[in-house]
């Protein structure tokens, strides 16, 4: 598993300038090291290289610098059609004038396999993708049979590395869902390396091992999923995946795992430091997520809140005992309702909102809270962030 | 018609226009023609009517026959005219091979060409893409005579350098048909190389095959209704071609609009209406084919 499949050294790619425009530098000096058998995502909005590197790692494209070692092997100036890598394009690129059938076999053709070799594992390749319209040409498929035909097509030559290019983006939601599953199924069967294109965070983080988020051609973090939902490194990061909030202030203190920030109109509140290292006196960011944040009434509610998941008076004491948790006095002033969470806007300090998501438990109306209560907003001070701007 | 739906579209961002102009051009491929061959059906019309009229004069109808097709094919003709259908056979036989040896190296040359400005990339292709246009817009006679200048320089030096005389002939009236056909037929197969998607090619080289393989493989069956259309066109073009001909046959090859030349400088006779309403039938089933191929859409099966 360890072992390193893919290996891109400090790739840049710069696309030659057209008239009267700056040439484009698609991707920006990156360094990825994909292991085999790993599920590996590409994740970044629109337009920040994820295409280009893939494109480069099956040689459609050469680096204008840096390297790209398959297997040990440096691949420059290597052909496609040399390369142990197979491509599923994101429009599938289905050969039109060809059956299903034929544009599975094409592959093995071209690598010299006996026609009825060919034929056989072409369909046994179909049958792992459930498809059973041999002899259709790609036109009369819908999307998702089309996104088969180019999964078995790619799949069946067994390639070291399997890229695929944001395959399910022309899928709906509920077949998207099927195919996610089913893409992590054959991946685990395969045990192939597959690198996956997407720009839906979500998708990356329930389908992939490892996610690299890009921003703007350059690679700014990697990690597994996880990782990088709980401890992103920068506030791009922090947005991109899931739902943050940004609180702006200035650092005053840190003390060992522990940073001060004070927020506009004075109010004080503890957060993890950045790795990197902050200066004091420096305005910052603190990034936390909106479920990681708890909500508790300031004014006691009377007898009948008390059946409610967490007796207010635990957690009261709970707030008295534990200490790694930063309290903050704040205002409800937005509430919506969301099925299985409460979204909740609250105003903390002078200036400051945060959204908080409370799951919606059981049946306690009492304690749900309305626009305009007086709430104390708490959190674990490892879940908040510090991070530079 | 053209300028105006793109003024329509022009603000509306660069992709639109682009789309804007590629459909443009694919309207007035098709429009151009029936353009032209409008203006061309008023005087065609009276001479097909005439190639029917039962009177070797030219002016007034007498009734329907086929006598003048009859004297085509039969040889059996008035005594006036200068008609002889053996000289007429043997020009369309020039003209025959004159437009398939023509057709068949300019549709290759042409493809090719039209493969190197869709798909390649190098510096001076502006600058070929430009010349391309060159054949189709110059005037014919201007063609004509550069050839014919351009031969007889060529046949001069080689005269002088080795001593061997050449003269013009059908080789001469081959190559000047290669020379304008390999634009139209490059300007219809660009056409659909451009339509047709480049991750097709990709997706073939990613799965294994060669630039050979891919292009027979993939890209030839895909262009192929455009490499035939441009190929219809051309032999069209080369069988109806007179100017260039005329300039570059010297004294020993006819073809076949070169020979009805000769007839009319004696006399008008209804067998040349005949024979030009046949040719005209011949042309017309061509381009109507050419076109309908150029209609169907490229990538689809
Ligand atoms: N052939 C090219 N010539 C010039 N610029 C290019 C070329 N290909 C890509 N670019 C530019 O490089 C940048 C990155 O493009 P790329 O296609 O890799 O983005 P992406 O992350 O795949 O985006 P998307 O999610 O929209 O597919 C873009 O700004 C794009 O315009
Ligand atoms: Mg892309």
């Amino acid at each position: 598993m360890q072992q390193v499949g893919i290996e891109i050294k400090n790739v840049i790619k710069e696309f030659p300038a057209r008239r009267g425009e700056e040439p484009v530098r698609a991707v920006d000096n990156i360094s990825l090291q994909i292991y085999e058998g790993e599920f590996f995502a590409l994740l970044g909005p629109s337009g920040c290289g994820k295409t280009t590197t893939l494109r480069m790692i099956a040689g459609f494209e050469e680096p204008s610098s840096g390297e790209i070692i398959l297997r040990g092997k440096p691949v420059q100036g290597v052909p496609p059609f040399h390369r142990p890598v197979n491509t599923v394009f994101q429009d599938y690129a289905l050969f039109p004038h060809m059956t299903v059938l034929q544009n599975v076999m094409f592959g093995l053709e071209m690598a010299g396999v006996n026609a009825r070799e060919a034929r056989d594992r072409a369909a046994a390749a179909l049958e792992m993708v459930r498809l059973k319209q041999f002899d259709r040409k790609p036109r009369q498929l819908s999307g998702g049979q089309q996104q088969r035909v180019a999964l078995a097509r790619a799949l069946v030559k067994q390639p070291a590395v399997l890229l695929l290019d944001e395959p399910l983006g022309a899928l709906d939601l509920k077949l998207r869902k099927e195919m996610q599953y089913e893409l992590m199924q054959m991946q685990e069967e395969l045990n192939m390396t597959f690198v996956y294109v997407t720009h839906d965070q979500e998708e990356a983080l329930t389908m992939c091992d490892r996610i690299a988020v890009m921003d703007r051609g350059k690679v700014l973090q990697v990690g597994r999923g996880n990782e990088i939902y709980e401890t992103p490194h920068s506030r791009f990061v922090a947005d991109f995946i899931g739902e943050t909030n940004f609180i702006e202030g200035k650092l005053t203190a840190i003390n060992g795992k522990k940073a001060t920030v004070v927020l506009p109109g004075g109010v004080e509140v503890e957060a993890t430091p950045d790795q990197t290292g902050t200066s004091l006196n420096s305005s910052v960011t603190v990034a936390i997520r909106p479920e990681k944040i708890t909500l508790v009434h300031v004014s006691l509610p009377t007898d009948q809140g008390l059946n409610a998941r967490v007796s207010t008076a635990e957690v009261m004491s709970a707030i008295e005992t534990e200490e790694d948790r930063t309290f903050v006095p704040g205002t409800i002033i937005f509430s919506n309702y969301i099925g299985t969470d409460t979204r909740y806007t609250v105003r903390i300090g002078e200036s400051s909102t945060l959204i908080v998501r409370e799951q919606n438990f059981g049946n306690f109306k009492d304690i749900t809270f309305k626009v305009g209560d007086q709430v104390m907003v708490f959190w674990a001070t490892e879940n908040a962030r510090v991070l530079i701007q | 018609m053209a300028t105006r739906s793109m003024a329509i579209h022009i603000d509306e961002g660069r992709i639109r226009r682009d789309l804007t102009v590629r459909k443009a051009g694919k309207i007035g491929m098709i429009l151009e023609p029936l353009f032209a061959y409008f203006f061309l059906w008023a005087p065609i019309i009276v001479l097909v009517i005439f190639s029917f009229n039962d009177s070797r004069s030219v002016a007034t109808w007498r009734g329907f026959t086929l006598r003048w097709y009859g004297n085509i094919l039969s040889g059996a003709v008035g005594a006036e005219a200068r008609f002889s259908t053996e000289l007429m056979l043997s020009a369309l036989g020039t003209s025959l091979v004159v437009a398939l040896i023509a057709t068949l190296i300019a549709t290759v040359i042409g493809t090719a060409v039209s493969m190197s400005l869709v798909r390649g990339n190098y510096p001076a292709k502006s600058l070929v893409d430009g010349l391309l246009l060159l054949p189709v817009v110059i005037p014919e006679i201007t063609q004509a005579v550069s050839l014919l200048l351009f031969f007889s320089a060529i046949f001069d030096f080689v005269g002088t350098t080795t001593g061997v005389r050449i003269s013009p002939g059908i080789g001469t009236v081959i190559i000047g048909h290669v020379v304008f056909n390999i634009s139209y037929v490059a300007i219809v197969v660009r056409a659909r190389l451009a339509d047709m998607n480049p991750h097709l090619e990709e997706a073939a080289s990613d799965l294994g095959a060669n630039p050979w393989r891919t292009f027979w493989r993939v890209t030839f069956p895909l262009i192929l209704p455009g490499i035939i259309s441009g190929a219809l066109l051309a032999f069209t073009l080369s069988l109806d071609d007179f100017v260039v001909t005329f300039f570059n046959s010297g004294p020993g090859t006819t073809t076949l609009p070169v020979y009805v030349y000769g007839l009319i400088k004696l006399s008008v006779s209804p067998e040349i209406n005949a024979l030009s309403t046949l040719m005209l039938l011949a042309s017309t089933v061509l381009i109507g084919i050419s076109m309908a191929l150029q209609g169907r859409n490229a990538g689809r099966g």
